[in-house]
């Protein structure tokens, strides 16, 4: 809620016409979160400050948010740098921004020697650097501490910039990157921001080493935006991010081993003939497009526990508007696989691709019993990665992902399915899916069969 | 007079014009005939629309059937002189085993033109109508065989007139017998062992002249045989002979079992094969006259495949029954109480695979059967099977009813091989069905009724499957708590003297208003093994992880040694607060609380120092100083809140717990104690264990007397002027406290302190301006959530104490997370 912005150019005061506001008064303006000013806390010849202060007030942000959202009594919009000031930047220094001056024309494309000071300022230090030093600051980023009893930093640093650069520059600058550094716009990202961002980020957002993310960010995630933002700068497209699943995993053919192990599942299920098949945990689908594609699976049931999933995956597959004759070939149903599910009886074949390991291991036995006890596929696919791998990926420290209970070595697999099928009376083959090493394929598949589908 | 069973699918039989409106008219509410003509109009809004007949019969069976499955009488106005359309409806009948019965409406042709032609909307001519009783007189001698069991015609206008009907019980239907009962598991000809049973329950045995037991009497009970009374055993006749006695004199009713079934057919000549125990139950009735072995025959014809006792609480049939047959009548009802459902295939031993179909019911019944030995029973989903075996080396069991008390006796020696093991049921019952949790749910739980919408189940059943404990272990949950009324007092939104008024309405005396600790909700279930033992949060999960949560269960376990003892319990159920907040939110302290904190620290004084200067330089800045010193003295009051709920741990060091009731041990629910009692056992643990247990200090006031309220308001004062969270006060009758009508009044209302409130209603929220709009807070929705909640716990509780099965206290603690879904503003 407050920057400063020095000058040491003589006479200093000039400041004041640049950013047409009289160093020997306080200005005060209303602006829709609060109150802004602009007050000097020095103003000599050799030196002037002016300090742009939001006194926000939280009455009036909380009526913008959602009702029973805890954060709108509790949040750092007082005290941060972020959106609102930008804003309030925009409003207050107008002309300047737009590198205008009645007074003084000869000083609006002339660097000057310039400290700014964002006492807080949401954001790691290091992204603060890397956003204002290639447009020629110098940057100090101070993290602020947590109290001693927590200790430990806070997510907020103390930044300081020091440089020569146009007025219009700075203001440029800083109104397109507080809200970046701070990564939470206070109101509805619209299409014209674009034009706002391009604007503000002439001359130097284009060749600015990490133009992606502020776009990105700019625009608050809205990947739409963010692409045509980029087009525009130079009919680049944005990079997909991974897919959900794999997306923690810091591993170099991620890409293929998610596709190597759908082909693994589907080759088991063609091996078996299986034409009515269960993707039990299907999130968000991924397994449920192949299965499509393929007409010999005359019926595809996808469940997952979370209705969010099932949603998306509707949507992926553009469930509304596929065929009615394919249309009919898909069932998507909310189910846990802990309970027993009636309607799961009776299938060819199930797969639980990349789901046990997100069961708890106490949790297990109510999966067992539900999946190869009540529902009883002919056959049962399952897939997890093998533990033992793991060492194979470079940094990466615990488990694949952050919701994975478990991951097993190869012999606590081949354990678990053999109790699992003699149990329920299946046999089981197991095969490695992915680059075969001494210390296994990245992931593993059992294979269960009861007698009858085997022969 | 015309007889018909209670509950049956009537189909009137008739011509048009034969009356047969009329008839139901007379006979029936108008909410039990489906017309055909009705449903016509329904369809194509033209009741004489031929057309649309196929797609109106649909409708009718469809209605028919949700009738039938409801238990209620149906009756089907139509001609029903086809023979297609007479066979959907015995299917209708059939499918919900129920019976179907004709009633034909038999009138001369000339009466039933007369009526036709005078009807404005029929104007089909005299041909139809000969035609229509052609047909009549060819379906009269086809119903009988077409499946209907019991026929009625009524010929011509005076007898169709006269007619009145009567209603007639069901042979099954013996919900007036309310007993108590003895109900005797499968005898196998062990009579010796049935005579020590009957007299070890208090029955007295009639024996004639030849010293043979012929009947037991007993002066109140009445005893109940699952069936299987012969075959295997040493003395089949000799069962009979009691058991037929018994009977016959009324102090014993009995179902049959397959082993009579079997008899019954080789008596009557039939090709059985001479297996399981046969041919000795035929050698052993050789030797007896003929008059007695022809008696036996008429016995097991008479009985009857299940009965329904006790107002429809007891079910008894000899392989059990499920809930759709209870009550109905029809082959495949007989065929299931007498053989049970078996899946088709066969175990390794050649006999057939039997579909566990206790592990399915959800009945509100008890079912009592046999069938199947098992070494002891038990109750799966309320059902008991009493076949322990006496006939292979077992015992004979009684279960005593309502009492459920099993009585057993063993058996005198091994008098048939087994030809499998008898081996012990699987836990079936620790199963859940999705049935049992998902969809739009009604939900009596005895302390009140809910409906939990389709979404909120929804979004519990990935809470509960993803990341609660197994259910078995997770009985209960805790509920939400309200806060009081609000206060208007100058400065405060929370205040002890309306939660005393909250209480003194809901017509409480005497409260007890417990110090409210700032940290995380924890449930400990203990035992003296070990084994099942947890502690889970709020919303069912494991607390820390088993490397943390083991050791702490460790200690709370070797702590409540002393009260396993004294409260004669396995196990118990223990309500706390596991403190320091930091322990397990030290995330969220840093995340939401602490930087919010350190960024208001560090904002507000560079923003001090800019306008102190800008005053030195003598400019008016005096307004704006004061709303950011205000603001500065705001967030250090925040940061010193949060603050002191933050302790330093290192693993369990550090951690304690603060226990404030004691819910359940074995076999009971602890509701009912006052919090007197909870106390003093939550007491006894911090005695017993100092550095684990934290006491909760507390204040009880008498809400008629204002020096006592006076002096627990100062108490509140201080605790919360030293960093208390607050305070809750309960009414001090304990957990089930009721209103004078009866009704459950809220367990607690907490009463939180107005610094306390900062880190809820942000930093500022102690302005004047701030506090009016907050006290327009509603209360309603969180107060109503709360009780349900409180009664779904309680119910929860209940369930366990009598044993209920698994699914039974799942779905209410299911419904407490499922509630939990609701939108409710978060801060109160």
């Amino acid at each position: 809620m407050l920057l400063t912005l020095t000058t040491t150019r003589r006479p200093a005061t000039d400041l004041g016409y640049l950013l047409v506001k009289h160093p020997d008064r306080v200005h005060s303006f209303d602006v829709p979160t609060g109150t802004a000013y602009v007050l000097y806390p020095e103003a000599t010849e050799e030196r002037c400050t002016a300090a742009l202060l939001l006194d926000v007030d939280p009455q009036r942000l909380r009526g913008r948010q959602d009702a029973f959202e805890l954060g709108q009594f509790v949040n750092d919009r007082p005290y941060a740098a972020s959106s609102l000031l930008a804003s309030a930047l925009a409003k207050v220094f107008r002309s300047a921004l737009r590198g205008a001056s009645k007074d003084r024309p000869e000083l609006v494309g002339t660097p000057l020697p310039l400290q700014i000071r964002v006492p807080v300022l949401r954001g790691s230090a290091e992204l603060a650097a890397q956003l204002f030093e290639p447009l020629g600051w110098s940057v100090t980023a101070t993290p602020i501490p947590l109290e001693p009893a927590l200790g430990g930093e806070s997510r907020y640093v103390d930044l300081e910039l020091s440089g020569e650069v146009t007025l219009a520059a700075a203001l440029n600058h800083l109104y397109v990157l507080l809200p970046v550094l701070d990564d939470a716009k206070h109101y509805w990202v619209a299409p014209d921001e674009i034009e706002k961002l391009l604007r503000s980020g002439a001359g130097w957002l284009a060749e600015h080493p990490k133009k992606v993310l502020i776009a990105r960010r700019y625009l608050a995630h809205k990947r739409s935006l963010a692409a045509t933002a980029l087009q525009q700068l130079e009919g680049e497209e944005a990079e997909e991010p991974p897919a959900e699943e794999d997306a923690e995993l810091p591993v170099v053919r991620r890409q293929s081993l998610a596709e190597q192990r759908r082909e693994a599942v589907l080759a088991a299920l063609t091996e078996v003939g299986a034409t009515r098949v269960l993707d039990l945990g299907c999130g968000g689908g991924a397994l449920l497009t192949a299965l499509l594609e393929e007409r010999r699976y005359t019926e595809i049931v996808g469940t997952d526990v979370s209705a969010r999933a099932l949603e998306i995956a509707a949507r992926k597959l553009r469930l509304d508007r596929l065929p009615e004759r394919q249309r009919d070939r898909l069932k998507l149903w909310q189910s846990a696989l802990t309970y027993r599910d009636d309607r799961l009886r009776g299938y060819d074949a199930a797969v639980l691709m990349e789901v046990i390991e997100h069961v708890d291991p106490p949790r297990l036995p109510a999966l067992e019993s539900s999946v190869f006890g009540h529902a009883h596929p002919g056959t049962v696919v399952v897939t997890t990665p093998n533990a033992e791998y793991n060492v194979n990926y470079e940094g990466l420290t615990g488990m694949r992902h952050s919701d994975h209970r478990f991951e097993w070595t190869r012999a606590e697999f081949a354990d678990w399915a053999a109790r699992v099928g003699s149990t329920y009376g299946y046999a089981v083959s197991l095969r490695p899916v992915g680059e075969d090493s001494s210390l296994g394929s990245p992931t593993q598949l059992a294979l269960f069969t009861t007698e009858v589908s085997a022969t | 007079m015309i007889e018909i069973p209670e509950l049956a699918l009537v189909a009137l039989v008739g011509i048009s014009g034969s009356g047969k409106s009329t008839f139901a008219r007379t006979h029936f509410r108008p909410t039990q005939v489906l017309s055909s003509d009705f449903f016509r109009g329904l369809i194509a809004d033209d009741e004489n629309d031929q057309s649309a007949s196929a797609e109106a019969f649909d409708a009718l069976h469809y209605v028919a059937g949700k009738r039938l499955a409801a238990g209620r009488l149906t009756v089907v106005d139509a001609t029903n002189l086809q023979k297609h359309g007479r066979a959907e409806l015995v299917r209708v009948a059939r499918e919900h085993d129920v019976l179907p019965v004709a009633i034909v409406l038999d009138v001369p042709e000339a009466l039933a033109w007369e009526r036709t032609e005078a009807r404005s909307d029929r104007d089909f001519g005299r041909p139809v109508i000969t035609r229509m009783h052609r047909d009549l007189r060819r379906s009269v001698g086809a119903l009988a065989r077409e499946g209907f069991r019991k026929v009625h015609v009524l010929r011509g206008p005076e007898a169709i007139a006269a007619t009145e009907i009567r209603y007639e019980r069901l042979f099954n239907d013996k919900r007036d017998v309310t007993g108590p009962f003895d109900i005797i598991g499968d005898v196998h000809g062990c009579r010796a062992e049935l005579e020590t049973l009957l007299e070890r329950l208090g029955y007295t045995l009639v024996r004639d002249s030849e010293s043979r037991p012929v009947d037991a009497v007993h002066p109140s009970r009445t005893a109940i045989f699952v069936g299987d009374l012969v075959d295997r055993g040493p003395d089949s006749p000799g069962v009979l002979r009691l058991v037929m006695g018994m009977v016959a004199s009324g102090n014993a009713l009995c179902v049959p079992g397959n082993h009579e079934q079997k008899l019954a057919r080789k008596l009557n000549g039939r090709n059985v094969q001479l297996t399981h125990g046969l041919p000795e139950t035929l050698e052993q009735l050789a030797a007896e006259e003929p008059a007695f072995v022809e008696s036996v025959k008429t016995f097991i014809e008479g009985l009857v495949s299940h009965y329904v006792l006790d107002g429809g609480d007891l079910v008894v049939a000899h392989a059990g029954l499920k809930e759709a047959y209870h009550g109905r009548a029809s082959g495949r009802v007989r065929s299931f109480a007498l053989y049970g459902e078996t899946t088709g295939e066969t175990d390794e031993y050649g006999l057939p695979v039997r579909y566990p179909w206790a592990r399915d019911y959800r009945g509100s019944a008890a079912v009592v059967y046999g069938h199947v030995p098992t070494p002891k029973p038990e109750w799966i989903n309320n059902t008991i099977c009493l076949d322990t075996g006496c006939v292979f080396g077992g015992s004979l069991t009684a279960l005593r009813w309502p009492t459920r008390e099993l009585v057993s006796v063993p058996a005198a020696r091994e008098y048939y091989a087994p030809v499998r093991p008898l081996s012990p049921p699987v836990r079936p019952d620790s199963e859940l069905d999705i049935k049992d949790v998902t969809g739009r749910r009604h939900l009596d739980y005895g302390y009140g009724r809910v409906t939990v919408a389709a979404e909120n189940s929804a979004a519990a059943l990935e809470v509960m499957s993803r990341f609660a404990l197994d259910p078995a272990t997770l009985a209960w949950l805790p509920p939400t708590m309200a806060p009081c009324s609000t206060s208007t007092l100058d400065g405060y939104l929370e205040h002890p003297a309306t939660a005393f008024d909250d209480m003194r309405s809901a017509g409480v005396a005497k409260v007890v208003c417990e110090e409210k600790h700032m940290g995380s909700r924890a449930v400990v279930r203990v035992s003296r093994s070990g084994a099942r033992d947890a502690i889970w949060t709020r919303t069912g999960r494991p607390f820390f992880g088993p490397e943390l949560d083991e050791p702490l269960l460790a200690r709370v376990r070797a702590a409540c040694s002393g009260l396993f003892d004294e409260l004669a319990t396995d196990w118990l159920l223990i309500d706390a607060e596991l403190l320091p907040w930091s322990a397990k939110a030290a995330g969220l302290i840093r995340d939401r609380y602490a930087g919010v904190g350190a960024a208001g620290r560090a904002a507000l004084p560079a923003a001090l120092g800019v306008v102190d200067q800008v005053a030195a330089r003598g400019l008016d800045v005096a307004g704006l100083r004061d709303r950011l010193a205000l603001r500065s003295a705001e967030i250090d009051g925040y940061s010193a809140a949060y603050r002191s709920y933050v302790r330093p741990t290192e693993g369990l060091d550090g951690v304690t717990l603060a226990p404030f009731a004691v819910l359940a041990g074995d076999g009971i629910s602890y509701a009912d104690r006052d919090h007197g009692w909870h106390l003093a056992l939550a007491d006894r643990l911090v005695a017993t264990d100092p550095e684990l247990f934290t006491p909760t200090r507390r204040m009880i006031v008498d809400l008629g007397d204002p020096a006592s309220e006076a002096a627990a308001t100062s108490w509140w004062l201080e605790l919360t002027a030293t960093g208390g969270e607050g305070m809750v006060v309960k009414p001090w009758a304990g957990l089930s406290a009721t209103d004078s009508r009866g009704r459950l009044v809220q367990p607690g209302v907490k009463c939180r302190g107005r610094e306390y409130l900062r880190i809820i209603y942000g930093p500022e929220y102690t302005r004047p301006e701030q506090l009016d709009r907050l006290r327009r807070r509603n209360l309603g929705r969180k107060r109503n959530m709360a009780l349900r909640e409180h009664g779904m716990g309680l119910a929860a509780l209940d369930r366990l104490a009598e044993g209920a099965p698994l699914w039974r206290i799942h779905e209410v603690v299911f419904a407490i997370l499922a509630t939990e879904s609701e939108p409710v503003d978060p801060r109160l």
